[in-house]
């Protein structure tokens, strides 16, 4: 196989862009200024920070002031929930999400419920959908905050944000969205569709690596973050990570403006991806909507095998995808998201998240088909479970 | 993560597939869990002459599987029970902390394999308690929580 590297892992991350890399440089070198500072390069650094919460406020249909820069996506969940829960714990102790969402949001919802907090955490169907009835069905008076996910990390699944959001408002009641995967691939008006604060991270959209952004609309109710000094208008500490953010506004700029173009690229890429996987293997499903899915995601499980040892295979073929399998994520069970949609264990077990990207082309999707079906075939013919399966089926 | 031996078990593994009229075979683990050992043992005048696996696992489970039936090879019974899980392993050079229960199910598949041979040949006294133990994902679980 040599050097052949097909990278199809898009929502575990992205590479820089060189546009925006070009853009970060400065910020490191000749352009090092502490934005708080006065002087010349101070207040030049202090510019470049504003003029990237521009281009994200413009991404999002929001204003400048309501966009705050943080260290990652998980930190702007953490701050968006924890934030909310604290600041109106005379309201209401109650929060809304999803058995699917991503572990920043779970976790945090798990750690408020130590602090006394109720959550919970809606079912979802077998594609992974939960919908504004169930949300309306589970407010209570005591409800502070509703957070669920734009668009699903494993199983691609969107979430249909504007009618939550509406529900959410007119009950008057914080709504929250973690777009973390959503970003560059889905079109987002903060204002049509009623969010009240949204959770983004670089690195997703061919930014870098270690920094996000929060949103929090005007007038939120909401406790400070990191306390220290006034960075991000006091309410996270920190000297900012110039380059970084500035890095996160070139790169949220170019994702938003090519969506249309991108979008149409990558379904091309995924749908012939479904088509023909389910077409030249057996035993196989597609997990979330077929439809309401991000352009680029593909998941797959595969009876009999276990995702591990795929992953271990297509890596040898050069291939470098992901899993829902236990064994990826150092614990036993597998993806929460995949048991949520109702897969038994053995074969959440065999799933393989694909995620396509600006790199892609359709000569990628030839390598994957051809090679996948006989990797799965090679790990089906050393399974007891496989075996098994024959066996019955024999009788 | 694993080492180069354990990458050359699992991409050729040793000994796959069935034996026909094997005179032991044994099966542990749980699907649940997301590791199955099979392991088919032929044995003549108490020794172990060939041994066969079949897996559903991940990488360390089909490496700990085919070094397995590769240790029990021309033993005889009595020494294929002393294999222990640390002996798998460090057959292997080694194991990550997390994918050591993969080295238990190995032993206890061998172990399994064995009482069935024992049970077929009339040789395991019916008072005695087996060799192979239960086991259930969930105790490995508590022990990785923290991760």
């Amino acid at each position: 196989m040599g050097d052949k590297m097909i990278y199809l892992d898009h929502a575990a991350t992205t590479p820089v862009k060189p546009e925006v890399l070009e853009a970060m440089i400065p910020y490191y070198t000749q352009k090092f200024g502490n934005p708080s500072s006065i002087y010349a390069i101070g207040r030049e650094s202090k510019k470049a920070i504003e003029e990237a919460r521009e281009k994200v406020a413009a991404a999002l249909g929001a204003q400048p002031k309501e966009i705050f820069f943080t260290g990652s996506g998980s930190e702007s969940d953490n701050w968006a929930i924890k934030g909310i829960a604290y600041a109106n714990r005379d309201k209401g102790n109650h929060i809304i999400t999803t058995a699917i969402e991503h572990h920043a949001v779970l976790h945090t919802c798990q750690y408020l419920e130590s602090e006394g907090f109720e959550v919970t955490y809606l079912p979802v169907d077998e594609n992974g959908l939960v919908s504004a009835e169930q949300v309306k069905n589970a407010i209570k008076p005591n409800t502070i905050l509703i957070t669920i996910m734009f668009a699903n990390n494993e199983i691609g699944v969107i979430q249909p944000i504007s009618e939550i959001g509406k529900v959410a408002r007119e009950k008057n009641i914080y709504f929250h969205t973690d777009a973390v995967q959503a970003i560059g691939n889905i079109h987002i008006n903060v204002e049509d569709m009623n969010i009240d604060m949204l959770s983004l991270s670089a690195h997703k959209f061919y930014g870098p690596k270690g920094v996000g952004a929060l949103y929090i609309r005007k007038g939120v109710k909401i406790t400070s973050y990191l306390h220290g000094g006034a960075q991000e208008r006091g309410r996270r500490a920190s000297t900012e990570n110039v380059a970084g953010i500035v890095g996160l506004g070139k790169a949220i700029e170019i994702a938003t403006q090519r969506i249309d173009e991108y979008n149409s690229k990558l379904v091309a890429l995924r749908d012939r991806t479904i088509e023909e996987v389910l077409k030249k293997v057996p035993f196989v499903r597609l997990n979330g909507d077929r439809y309401r899915r991000l352009p680029g995601n593909v998941n797959f499980s595969f009876e009999f095998i276990e995702g591990e040892s795929l992953l271990l295979m297509l890596d040898m073929k050069g291939i470098a995808a992901s899993s829902g399998s236990a064994c990826t994520s150092g614990s036993l069970d597998p993806s929460h998201v995949l048991l949520a949609i109702g897969l038994p264990h053995e074969i959440a077990h065999g799933s393989l998240r694909l995620t396509f990207g600006e790199e892609n082309t359709q000569e990628d999707v030839d390598y994957l088909i051809e090679v996948l079906p006989m990797i799965v075939e090679r790990l089906r013919e050393m399974s007891p479970l496989y075996e098994a399966y024959l066996a019955q089926n024999k009788k | 993560m694993y080492s180069e031996k354990v990458m050359d078990h699992f991409t050729n593994p040793r000994n796959v597939g069935e034996i026909e009229n094997a005179d032991g075979v044994g099966q542990v683990g749980n699907p649940k869990c997301g590791d199955i050992m099979k392991m088919y043992l032929k044995i003549e005048n108490n020794v172990i002459v060939d041994a066969k696996f079949k897996t559903f696992g991940c990488g360390a489970a089909v490496a700990t599987s085919s070094m397995a039936t590769e240790l029990v090879k021309g033993k005889t019974v009595e020494e294929a029970l002393k294999i222990t899980n640390q002996a798998v392993a460090e057959a292997l050079d080694g194991l990550p902390p997390i994918k050591m229960h993969c080295s238990n199910l190995a032993e206890e598949a061998i172990k399994a394999a064995i009482d069935d041979y024992r049970a077929k040949n009339g040789l395991l006294d019916e008072n005695a308690e087996k060799n192979a133990c239960g086991r259930r994902c969930d105790d490995i679980h508590h022990m990785h929580e923290e991760e």
